[in-house]
């Protein structure tokens, strides 16, 4: 298990692994957004906790078809599914292999993005705390979509369609857990929340996600 | 007594919705038909909301039947995984368009009531956002049905998508409580009291919910009925390539 | 242990296609599967390997014991031949990947991408990792596609040597591969009768039977 998390971490920080390419996405939209809606301190405060977040989300989106769709093409996945390793174990690892690539660096860098959009001083420490909570349920829903799309020729972006109704829970948990924090209020309730919609996802989502690569393998 | 299970042959199920098809359309017809004129013309008018508190007999059946499809769709996919009868898949994937449908007009009648009472078409209040959410996760399980080639890999997938997608809705349902707690009414059949609308209301709404229930059953039945024909359309055509 | 077929049937995009096979396959043994295009080889490897299910009858094996090869060989273009190696050698619990380096003659390749590598040098990566799964029966697919003369050879002396220590091989193939201990197995007779009836027979579990 801990060889296929070494060799998924390693493809994605070799040359064309896309490491970086999220990170570059949320960026790039936590500066379009104030040229969209103005440059007024006080309504960029407002909306940032929600625009990083929706940030965050979609730069999770963007690399969720190469969780599986690379090791179908060159074969990989029918060999780990005849492998010692039970399916479920190579799911969750691909997932936590996803989101330390993708998630954990996101929630390390949007204080920097955070400052760009003018949030108040106390939602920044919620903000890296609702990330790092919610991003992992992000990676493993994303493993779940992506899994039941593996075999369809353009299946990102039907992948999209399926995983966002999914994704919302945790973004109203995770946007609202910041805006809160920013307005001086308890934010401890959607944070439990959040850790709650991660703890479930990560428990159950990898034996959904390994059924549904099992049928599109056959 | 025969065992349920029997309808999950094709022939035995062709049959049986062969005569149960038109009669629940008829039924359906008949049903929302006298509620809707009983309702429109032979009630009160409410002394705050006037006659447009009378789109509740199309509103409050079809928000109703929006969920219960899913709830459907859900069963079937259960038994789909659980006992591999084809006609359960099938009924999963034939009512989803209709609970999409349902869901819209829900949306639609509410936003033609939400008008005149809140000022505005759409608010983001939980419930509205609930059912447009719902209506998200529809046109998500339809689009899966449609994008895969293989009805049995089709009917696994989306099985478990529809899953995997109740636990999300409910808890989007929560979230979206959680996150504003918003401007709709209260639930329109609450027996709290205070709450409980008139007797000369319910009669004419229970009979439109009735009628609404036998229209998607309907309307279920006849979609079955269609993708049970492709499927065999489907395994003639696939039988006499392999001969060619 | 042995592998032992009784009676299967397998399908592919809800079509049977191999009717009541039966064969047994022991330690030590090859057994090449013929049959032309379309038989159903790819099918049979791919139930044998536990990656869809069979229609009917029994395999004795399970999966677990076959190192099964497509044709498609697992590899990731970015990792150098040791490192691709090295990871199938840990998924199964394996260290060492020096032996099937060298039987594959790839030791002097071992630290070149392998995206630089030619088809038949990806070939024989695919090929080496049967080595380190440390499985018995070896199911293999269309093993020799884009080898070279000298390359079958040596893959055949791999299969040999695999045979000796008392594994087995079971092998699609459509050239000789200079194994001449090995048995042939032709798939045409087993070939699948169309469904001819058009009543409605059985209903469950069959697929798209119930249809017609």
């Amino acid at each position: 298990m801990i060889a296929l998390l070494i060799r998924d971490l390693r493809l994605a920080f070799r040359a064309g692994g896309g490491f970086g390419l999220g990170l570059g996405f949320f960026l790039i939209l936590a500066v379009l957004v104030p040229l969209g809606v103005g440059p007024d301190p006080a309504t960029l405060g407002l909306i940032a906790p929600g625009i990083l977040w929706v940030g965050a989300l979609l730069a999770c989106l963007l690399s969720l078809d190469r969780i599986f769709a690379l090791d179908h093409e060159d074969g990989s996945l029918d060999l780990l599914a005849t492998s010692p390793i039970p399916l479920e174990g190579v799911v969750a690892i691909k997932a936590l292999a996803h989101w330390i690539t993708t998630g954990l660096p996101l929630a390390l860098a949007a204080p920097v993005l955070a400052i760009l959009l003018n949030l108040a001083t106390p939602g920044f420490g919620v903000l890296i705390v609702s990330l790092v909570l919610g991003t992992p349920a992000l990676s493993m829903i994303g493993a779940f979509g992506a899994a039941l799309t593996v075999g369809l020729k353009r299946g990102g972006l039907l992948m999209s369609l399926l995983v966002l109704p999914l994704y919302m829970p945790t973004l109203v948990f995770g946007a609202q857990a910041v805006t809160r924090a920013a307005q001086g209020l308890d934010a401890v309730t959607p944070l439990l929340l959040l850790a709650g919609i991660t703890a479930g996802s990560v428990a159950l989502l990898p034996f959904a996600a390994a059924f549904a690569l099992r049928i599109n393998l056959r | 007594m025969a065992s349920l299970w029997e309808y999950a042959n094709p022939v035995k199920f062709m049959r049986l919705s062969g005569w149960l098809m038109p009669l629940s359309a008829v039924l359906a017809a008949a049903l929302i038909g006298a509620g809707l004129i009983w309702g429109l013309f032979f009630t009160a008018e409410d002394y705050r909301m006037g006659a447009s508190v009378k789109i509740i007999f199309l509103h409050v059946p079809s928000a109703l039947m929006a969920i219960n499809a899913w709830a459907m769709m859900l069963i079937a996919s259960l038994i789909w995984l659980i006992r591999r009868h084809h006609v359960s898949a099938l009924a999963a994937k034939a009512a989803a368009p209709v609970g999409a449908a349902m869901t819209l007009i829900a949306l639609l009648t509410g936003a033609i009531w939400g008008q005149p009472m809140w000022g505005t078409w759409w608010a983001w209040d939980p419930r509205l956002t609930s059912f447009l959410i719902l209506f998200l996760f529809y046109l998500g399980y339809i689009a899966l049905w449609s994008a895969i080639d293989d009805p049995d890999t089709a009917a696994d997938l989306t099985s478990v998508l529809c899953l995997v997608g109740s636990v999300f809705a409910v808890l989007s349902r929560y979230a979206a409580i959680f996150w504003n707690q918003g401007l709709h009414q209260g639930a329109s059949l609450s027996v709290a009291p205070g709450e409980r609308m008139d007797l000369s209301y319910r009669m004419p709404l229970y009979l439109c919910m009735i009628g609404f229930g036998l229209l998607f059953l309907a309307l279920v039945l006849a979609g079955t009925r269609t993708e049970i024909r492709a499927r065999r359309a489907r395994a003639l055509l696939t039988r006499e390539r392999a001969r060619a | 242990m042995e592998l032992r077929v009784t009676d299967l049937t397998c399908a592919r995009g809800g079509l049977p296609l191999i009717e009541g096979l039966s064969f047994a396959l022991g330690r030590g043994e090859a057994l090449v599967l013929r049959g032309p295009n379309g038989s159903g080889k790819t099918t049979l490897l791919r139930t044998l390997a536990g990656l869809q299910p069979a229609l009917a009858g029994e395999i004795s094996c399970p999966p677990e014991q076959m190192a099964y090869a497509a044709h498609a060989d697992g590899l990731k273009s970015t990792l150098t031949v040791r490192e691709n190696l090295a990871f199938w050698a840990a998924i199964h619990g394996l260290r060492e990947v020096g032996p099937a380096l060298e039987a594959m003659n790839l030791q002097d390749l071992a630290d070149r991408q392998a995206q630089h590598l030619s088809a038949g040098q990806k070939r024989r990566l695919g090929l080496a990792r049967l080595m380190v799964t440390g499985r018995w029966l070896w199911v293999l697919d269309e093993p020799t596609v884009s080898l070279d003369a000298a390359s079958v050879a040596l893959f055949a002396g791999v299969v040999r040597a695999h045979l000796a220590t008392g594994g087995a091989a079971l092998l699609a193939t459509h050239i000789d591969l200079g194994l001449p201990e090995a048995r042939l197995l032709d798939l045409s007779p087993y070939k699948a009768a169309i469904p001819a009836d058009l009543g409605f027979g059985g209903f469950d579990g069959d697929n798209g039977g119930a249809f017609l």
